[in-house]
């Protein structure tokens, strides 16, 4: 069975290869990553695969080859020792540095992406509820609170090539705004706007899921990720507005995605 | 205590209570802690039973999500009406599977059934230094029992907030979580009772001669683990009343002000913070994962130098580890909270800590591989279960490394890697140490062998299935394929996992049938078993120097003297291959009547 494991990790040690990657079936492979932070998150995440990789095939060879070694046998005398100061030093030793090393290494990627934001970006923010993301555009002004904001419910759009810059909320319990394919993961706490930011690297369409649980319709608290170029970003912005607009006008009090007096709480706490 | 005694002990030997007669005090409100731990035994297999049972259906939807189960419907209506599940069914199953096992069998297997019988004997006492609270401990985790499984019936259902009872989910849940809060709160009451038991009983009842460093290795695991259990558990006490309080009384600890629920506004909202319960959790949380570990690694230490015939390698160095893993367990508890919107900064000194706690651990894994190299090794059961102790914890505290770091676990946080994570540490790890155990100490507890075939084949089928079950759960985990989800076959990017998530449940069912061999050879060996002799694994630790089982005062006549540590195994200076502690150095001097039993 050891064998079986270790032929499964050396498999997925094999994904580190970027050029073998293609020959392996899906599972064993990252999602593809479309953010500009995804790879350092990947690269960092297969380092650690090699580094646990080696020691996790040394330790069970070494395992596997003692008990193969040292079966019983009949009048063996085992060898009488109680240790050895010395090699307690290296494998103490040793383990530490690689773990300070990869602590160190992660600390300036984790910086950038969760506590270095960029100063410019598009804003949106995104308010979860049981079991759905409302999603407010900033408008042309980027600024919330205005009349060209714009809201949906569960349709994330965002330019490709640009900074986005999310500020994150939910209005119930905590839920967790996950986009596999950009490795970002932020928790929306009630009563604590957190800002995130990310940039698409490709265009295309992928799914919002959520990762804390959050009720019984936690599994479905699905939403859409539309990444588009500037041009159609803008174009699909100036026609939401428009639609919302349109269906404003006939009723008197249009109802909102998001209640009012959301932002507002969450400006209030910002400052 | 006079060690010159030699007269009878029950008339004479202070610190005894006479063996009870009628059987209630003998069976049920017994005193004796060799029967409270056999009743801590009990407890948690048939917890663990119900717990594995819960696994199952969870492992069912996700292999055929919303396929009905028609005898479901007829068992659980309410959860699952015509035997279709329900999405809030399934969050409860996953809430309790994690309970029970966590607290209902885990933990009462570990520390109650092996720590109790094991530890007074082990440093030569005849009983636990307060047995009438070790009697009180175990017949207040009763009741806990009950009220977590009659949760299961209530309306609205067991709890559904997930192991860890994220708020303000938790606070806004039916009244199943209540009966979480008051069942987990009463439970935390029998914990803290047993830990200070413990902490008492290995201060100040040791044996003449048996001076700390020469402490087995379990019950130097045992006492770190009741220190770990008597710091960390009245935090999660503490944060559950404040729970309970938000739930019933309209405190707002947890629930902050203008919280919205389904459109209206929750009425006691204002001023709370959701982010204090996860830290009040997590502070006991995480130690949590080290009360459950460390016995299994004191198991583990015991049973490697007895069939290898060798002294453990570096005795201190995994005595310090232990103290170790214990200090640094309580400053690592951000690591739980990377992506919950604590300040970033704080995560990266979490990120830290969090590394250099891999350090014990891997200086305990090299210590045993030290035991192995230059050994004789015997592949009896409770050693088969100790090396895969060995080596699936290996994968646990490895995969453990890939969440430390901070920006690799923004993508596997609340993914299925972190379930494959703790699988390997707590089944892999912990419950393959309680097995190793279970079939160790057995014949002490009942004085026969359990069957070594079918315990081979039992070992067998559970290490080969386990890894089929479990090592998937990273490839699903590195898909993003989220933890606690009802029906991943909502996402696109997710779908193409159900041929393995299939696969997986198959190898579960294999894994659950597996146990059966497990009960029948527990069952069936209590009186068709081999005579077990007082020491059928010559053995040097106390509890081996007295007779299987041993009598209700522990030890015949006068408490042992300890002369040395309990490994010395292949002494060249001796002339048998083991040594046991208590035997005088000269080789001459009597040693306990119990010794000659075998």
């Amino acid at each position: 069975m050891r064998r079986f494991v270790a032929v499964g990790l050396w498999l997925s040690a094999a994904a580190a290869f970027p050029a073998a990657a293609s020959a392996l079936p899906f599972w064993l492979k990252l999602p593809e990553g479309v953010s500009t932070y995804s790879g350092r998150i990947d690269g960092i995440f297969r380092l650690i695969l090699w580094i646990t990789g080696i020691i996790f095939v040394v330790v069970e060879v070494l395992l596997v080859t003692f008990l193969i070694r040292y079966r019983y046998r009949e009048g063996r005398r085992p060898r009488y020792t109680h240790g050895s100061n010395r090699v307690e030093v290296v494998w103490t030793i040793v383990p530490a540095v690689i773990c300070v090393v990869l602590a160190l290494l992660s600390r300036a990627t984790w910086a950038d992406i969760k506590q270095h934001l960029p100063k410019e970006g598009v804003q949106i923010e995104v308010t979860a509820e049981q079991f759905a993301w409302n999603i407010r555009y900033a408008g042309p002004d980027n600024k919330f609170g205005t009349a060209d904001d714009v809201l949906t419910l569960n349709q994330l759009h965002f330019p490709v090539g640009q900074p986005v810059i999310v500020t994150l909320q939910s209005k119930d319990v905590i839920h967790s705004f996950f986009l596999p394919e950009f490795r970002v993961k932020q928790d929306a706490v009630p009563g604590l706007p957190s800002r995130i930011w990310f940039e698409g690297t490709r265009t295309g369409h992928w799914e919002i899921a959520c990762a804390e649980l959050c009720g019984l319709g936690h599994y479905r608290m699905k939403g859409f990720v539309t990444v588009e170029t500037p041009e159609e970003f803008g174009k699909w912005l100036a026609d939401q507005a428009a639609q919302a607009a349109a269906e404003a006008a006939p009723a008197a009090a249009a109802p909102a995605a998001a209640p009012p007096a959301a932002p507002a709480a969450q400006e209030e706490k910002k400052s | 205590m006079s060690t010159s005694t030699v007269a009878v002990a029950h008339e004479l030997a202070p610190g005894v209570h006479p063996a009870p007669t009628s059987f209630w005090r003998k069976y049920i409100f017994s005193l004796d802690h060799k029967v409270i731990g056999k009743q801590y035994m009990f407890y948690a297999l048939f917890m663990l039973v119900i717990g594995g049972l819960l696994a199952t259906l969870v492992r069912y939807q996700l292999a055929w999500p919303g396929r009905p189960l028609a005898f479901m419907g007829k068992l659980a209506p309410e959860g699952m009406p015509g035997g279709q599940m329900l999405p809030e069914f399934y969050n409860s199953l996953f809430t309790m599977h994690a309970t029970i096992m966590i607290f209902f069998a885990i933990m009462p297997i570990l520390i109650g059934a092996f720590g109790n019988f094991v530890v007074p004997i082990q440093i030569g006492a005849r009983d636990m230094a307060f047995p009438t609270l070790n009697m009180l401990s175990f017949w207040t985790a009763v009741p806990a029992a009950v009220i977590i499984i009659w949760s299961f019936f209530v309306t609205g259902g067991a709890a559904q907030g997930g192991w860890t009872s994220y708020a303000p989910l938790s606070a806004i849940l039916p009244k199943g979580q209540t009966l979480w809060l008051l069942s987990l709160g009463i439970l935390g009451i029998s914990s803290l009772l047993t830990s200070v038991n413990f902490i008492t009983t290995i201060i100040n009842m040791r044996a003449p001669g048996m001076t700390f460093f020469r402490l087995p290795l379990t019950v130097w695991a045992l006492f770190i683990t009741a220190v770990l259990l008597l710091l960390a558990l009245p935090v999660l006490t503490g944060a559950m009343i404040m729970l309970l309080f938000d739930r019933v009384l309209g405190t707002t600890f947890f629930l902050p002000k203008g919280l919205i629920v389904s459109g209206q506004p929750w009425t006691n909202a204002g001023g709370g913070q959701p982010l204090l319960w996860q830290h009040l959790f997590w502070f006991f949380g995480h130690p949590e994962v080290y009360i459950m570990i460390l016995p299994a690694m004191g198991i583990t230490s015991e049973i490697l130098p007895v069939f290898s015939r060798k002294p453990i390698f570096g005795y201190r160095a995994m005595a310090y580890s232990i103290m170790g893993i214990a200090g640094l367990g309580f400053i690592v508890w951000g690591h739980h909270m990377f992506q919950s919107g604590m300040n970033p900064y704080l995560g990266t000194t979490f990120m830290i800590s969090t590394m250099v706690i891999a350090v014990p651990s891997a200086i305990k894994t090299f210590n045993w591989l030290g035991t192995l190299w230059g050994g004789n090794i015997r592949f009896t059961t409770p050693m088969l279960h100790a090396l895969s102790f060995v080596s699936m914890f290996v994968i646990g505290g490895l995969s453990g490394i890939f969440m430390a770091a901070t920006p690799v676990d923004i993508f596997i946080h609340d993914t299925y890697f972190i379930v494959g994570h703790i699988h390997y540490v707590l089944f892999g790890g912990s419950l393959f140490g309680a097995f190793a155990g279970l079939y160790f100490w057995y014949p002490k507890m009942f004085g026969r062998l359990m069957s070594e075939r079918w315990g081979k084949i039992h070992w067998a089928i559970t290490f080969v299935t386990f890894n089929l079950v479990f090592f998937p759960m990273h490839f699903l985990g590195m898909r993003g394929m989220q933890r606690r989800i009802y029906d991943y076959t909502q996402y696109t990017h997710l779908k193409g996992l159900q041929p393995m998530n299939q696969f997986m449940t198959i190898s579960l069912f294999v894994l659950g049938i597996a146990q059966i061999i497990l009960v029948f050879n527990f069952f069936l060996s209590m009186r068709r078993g081999k005579l077990a002799g007082a020491n059928p694994w010559h053995a040097n630790t106390l509890e081996w120097q007295t007779t299987s089982p041993p009598p209700h005062e522990n030890f015949t006549g006068a408490l042992p003297v300890v002369y040395r540590g309990p490994y010395e195994f292949s002494a060249p200076d001796h002339a048998e291959d083991y040594w046991p502690q208590n035997e005088p150095p000269s080789g001459v001097g009597q040693r306990p009547a119990g010794a000659h039993a075998h």
